[in-house]
């Protein structure tokens, strides 16, 4: 739980790692979208929520005022030193243009629908052995026994890592993304077993070249030369960062809504055509992901006096539930026909993964609900939802019913 | 009637194929195709009417 004071106004004062928005951040977002299109708060430095799908849809296109050098919220206020620019730490998602799209044009056609549909057999059987795993249970654990397990099964096999390191991938994950209210020394501490790792990886793809991510990067030339080993090093660690709890988050939110609406559930048992529909209601209604972005100069900017290095928190979530865009907007409508939501967010930086994630999430719901037609919540105040900028369930306990 | 996609505004979101795989298909990057030239009959407008409806940068449009 956050080791930061209590929250008294989320308009003035947010925090996205507060126990009450880690919870339920749903009647937040709907309260500053009526209050104030644009949250503030000084904490992490200084930092701005805009709460509508206006103000998301705005600032994700506006490149020139925005920059995407940082993207994870944390204490450590960049101040413009620290950040190599224009590739960041991470590309192509710390990148800005031009560059940007120089690091993306390289990964994308590993993760455009061609190669990913490949792997959605492989996917399918991983979530059946999962599924075989827990025969017989009554009470099944639908975050830790299922959904954590299938996205870093799948990433480590495309950069090909051990996967029984399956283990230290998910800890990676927690320090980056959910341990954001650490001091920023503990941070970095607690980072070099990440790059330790990452240099054994390497090293090991230097010595036996395969047919992986990690070797394509390495060996991969632009105009003529090869990328530099922080481009390789922060493609990889984006990679594995961003492709596992995203997801993991995703697939569990998905399980924890059809466990509480037993009418969705039914549909999706006896209608498997509606699925393509049903998955985007359930990534429009639970989008895991919310980016960051740092102001470029100081300036007024939607009203709000915004200075140069403030963070600002994309709520791609926030702006799905936005009722000016979306009809019964906090209504879950399983057959949904119009549907533009933004869970894998907007403009340039569109999730260079959705192709992997929507699969994974559609075939893990389709195995789940094959084996088990009929489930419970166990005890819907067990639930733990991951705090930071990927929200989703962690223990999530569901009773099988007959 | 045809379909068309702005092939500037398309960032690849990939809802077009997913929802309508016999109206759209991807090219390498995953950016979404019109396949053949985009003309629609009777059963296939609600199709691309629906994919119109999903794409979030309204990259996709109809065309009398």
């Amino acid at each position: 739980m956050s080791i930061n004071p209590p929250v008294e106004d989320f308009a003035t004062d947010w925090d996205h790692a507060d126990p009450e928005w880690v919870n339920n951040p749903y009647p937040i977002w709907e309260d500053l979208r009526e209050r104030c299109p644009v949250a503030h708060t000084e904490r992490y430095g200084g930092a701005w929520f805009p709460a509508t799908h206006e103000g998301v849809s705005k600032i994700a296109n506006d490149t020139e005022n925005f920059t995407s050098r940082a993207v994870i919220i944390n204490n450590g206020r960049p101040d413009g030193e620290d950040i190599p620019a224009p590739i960041g730490g991470a590309p192509p998602i710390t990148s800005d243009p031009p560059f940007h799209q120089i690091a993306r044009r390289l990964i994308l056609p590993a993760l455009a629908p061609g190669p990913i549909n490949a792997l959605e057999p492989r996917v399918r059987s991983l979530c059946v052995d999962l599924l075989d795993e827990m025969k017989d249970h009554k009470v099944v654990n639908g975050g830790m026994d299922y959904a954590q397990h299938i996205p870093p099964a799948v990433i480590s096999r495309m950069l090909g890592f051990p996967e029984e390191d399956e283990e230290l991938f998910r800890s990676f994950v927690h320090l980056v993304v959910n341990a954001i209210d650490l001091p920023v020394e503990q941070r970095i501490e607690q980072f070099q077993p990440v790059i330790d790792y990452f240099e054994i990886q390497i090293e090991d793809h230097r010595a036996n070249p395969r047919d992986d991510l990690t070797s394509y990067l390495l060996d991969v030339e632009v105009a003529g030369e090869k990328l530099a080993i922080e481009h390789v090093f922060g493609t990889m660690i984006l990679i594995l960062i961003a492709g596992i709890d995203t997801t993991w988050s995703a697939i569990g939110a998905s399980l924890w809504h059809l466990a509480k609406s037993p009418d969705d559930l039914a549909r999706l048992v006896n209608e498997p055509n509606l699925m393509p529909i049903a998955i985007e209601e359930l990534l429009r209604f639970y989008a895991p992901v919310t980016m960051a972005r740092l102001v470029n100069k100081d300036m007024e900017y939607m009203g709000c006096p915004m200075k140069e290095y403030d963070w600002i928190l994309l709520g791609f979530p926030a702006a799905n539930r936005d009722p000016k865009v979306f009809e019964d907007a906090d209504r879950f409508i399983i057959d949904r026909l119009e549907n533009r939501h933004l869970a894998f967010g907007l403009g340039i930086h569109r999730c260079a993964g959705s192709n992997l994630a929507r699969m994974e999430l559609r075939v893990a719901i389709e195995e789940f609900i094959k084996r088990y037609p009929r489930f419970e919540l166990m005890d819907p105040d067990a639930v733990t939802w991951a705090p930071g900028q990927i929200r989703g369930p962690r223990n999530l306990p569901i009773r099988i019913l007959s | 009637m045809k379909v068309v996609i702005d092939t500037e505004l398309c960032q690849g979101h990939g809802r077009c194929f997913t929802m309508a795989p016999n109206l759209f298909s991807f090219d390498d990057l995953g950016s979404g195709v019109v396949i053949g030239d985009g003309t629609l009959n009777d059963e296939t407008i609600e199709l691309a009417r629906l994919a119109q409806l999903n794409c979030p940068e309204h990259a996709i449009s109809i065309e009398e």
